[in-house]
């Protein structure tokens, strides 16, 4: 993939999703330890909030490493931020390990690895992300605990309220935005 | 692009996200999103929403041999996985595909002329594929939970409303519908609950416990 570099925010890009594309692009084993040293104790608190003990925890975190490493063709800037990416490998993980079946998943629409992608893109992406994160700041300990533990997977779905307040509006607008990307993309490559 | 009219509850895609949902309406779940956009982009959304909360985690010292353990690893080519996806095949999307492993549905007659394909079935509840042909009803039915039908092929109507291709309905407790598809194709539908359906005519409950309804 090559980044467009004539915006200036271009430089804005997160370091986590630089070090992600050069995961993806050029199979970069510094950049992989860059982005284990940042997500890997994130995900351990996440995962042993969600009551795991800590040997399985470091378990459920070497299998969604691996599984990033893997898989990172998979990832699509223009439609998720990296942490939205991992969190969805991470879930899943933590389903295969409690339950016997793993999670029907949609059909995957496939990312040509090569694209070109407009880093200013990538910059929206973030930038909404980062909103959501200080709306996600803004709630009141109690509230944010409920999210917490609704995104943790430990409610029901009869006992999630779908009502948050989060600006789901504006993340919307630009998965959609990458939606419509990735199938210009594809009916140009048929 | 689409003529999908009734979507996924937002708190039962906020459980799929979450992977607290069972497992038979994740597959619904995961069929709809494979046919409907707005529905993979609120996922998407909602997946963002999950990240946001990972990235503001409080962070757990990894053990280093656990990092080394896995540095060691990336070089080593994965056994293939047998967990691979399944291609959309005719009206069946990938996930649908990947519970019939592949193959074309096997169906079982159920009487009026429906016919049903027992997908999944576990403590949380079942789901199945079901064929209707044109203006043939399905066994009137209420349910002790929720039911969630697909519809791939076709349509039908109940006392709720039409559905078509994409569409899906959510039913509870307080419904008692008898869904009867249109005239033209055949209507074939994914449908999950997560409890037994009773049915109240006398021969399917009968059968019920035959036919693992
Ligand atoms: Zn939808």
């Amino acid at each position: 993939m090559t980044l467009k570099r004539p915006t200036q925010s271009a430089a804005q890009v997160s370091p986590q999703t630089i070090w992600m594309l050069a995961v993806r692009d050029q199979r970069d084993k510094a950049a992989f330890a860059a982005l284990f040293d940042y997500f890997a104790p994130r995900l351990k608190g996440f995962v042993m909030r969600s009551g795991a003990r800590s040997a399985m925890a470091e378990d459920i975190v070497q299998d969604v490493m691996l599984t990033v490493w893997r898989k990172a063709a998979q990832f699509d800037p223009a439609r998720a931020q990296v942490s939205a990416w991992i969190y969805q490998i991470a879930r899943n993980r933590q389903i295969d390990v409690i339950r016997k079946e793993s999670r029907p998943m949609p059909e995957l629409l496939e990312v040509e690895p090569d694209a070109e992608c407009d880093a200013s893109v990538i910059v929206e992406v973030e930038q909404e992300a980062a909103v959501l994160k200080q709306a996600l700041a803004q709630l009141k300990p109690g509230q944010r605990d409920i999210v917490e533990r609704a995104y943790l997977g430990e409610f029901s779905h009869q006992e999630i309220s779908a009502q948050t307040g989060l600006p789901l509006g504006t993340i919307k607008s630009r998965i959609r935005l990458g939606l419509e990307r990735l199938r210009h993309e594809l009916k140009e490559l048929r | 692009m689409s003529q999908i009219k009734h979507h996924i509850t937002d708190p039962m895609l906020v459980a799929y996200a979450a992977g607290s949902l069972e497992h038979p309406f994740a597959l619904v779940v995961a069929a709809h999103v494979s046919l409907c956009e707005e529905c993979r982009v609120q996922l998407g959304a909602h997946e963002a929403v999950g990240g946001a909360l990972l990235d503001g985690q409080a962070v757990h010292a990894v053990s280093v041999s656990m990092k080394d353990a896995l540095l060691a690893q990336l070089d080593v080519v994965p056994a293939a996985e047998p967990d691979q996806t399944c291609e959309r095949s005719g009206a069946y999307p990938g996930p649908v595909m990947k519970a019939l492993k592949g193959k074309p549905p096997r169906w079982k007659s159920v009487g009026g002329g429906v016919r049903q394909t027992l997908l999944h079935v576990d403590d949380d509840g079942s789901v199945r594929l079901l064929y209707i042909p044109a203006g043939k009803a399905v066994p009137d039915h209420g349910h002790n939970g929720i039911e969630l039908t697909l519809v791939l092929q076709g349509a039908f109507s109940d006392e709720a409303g039409r559905y078509g291709v994409g569409d899906l309905e959510v039913a509870d407790d307080t419904l008692e519908h008898t869904p009867i598809a249109e005239q033209g194709a055949p209507c074939i539908c994914l449908a999950a609950t997560d409890a037994p359906l009773r049915f109240n005519r006398l021969i399917p409950r009968l059968l019920q416990p035959l036919l693992r309804i």
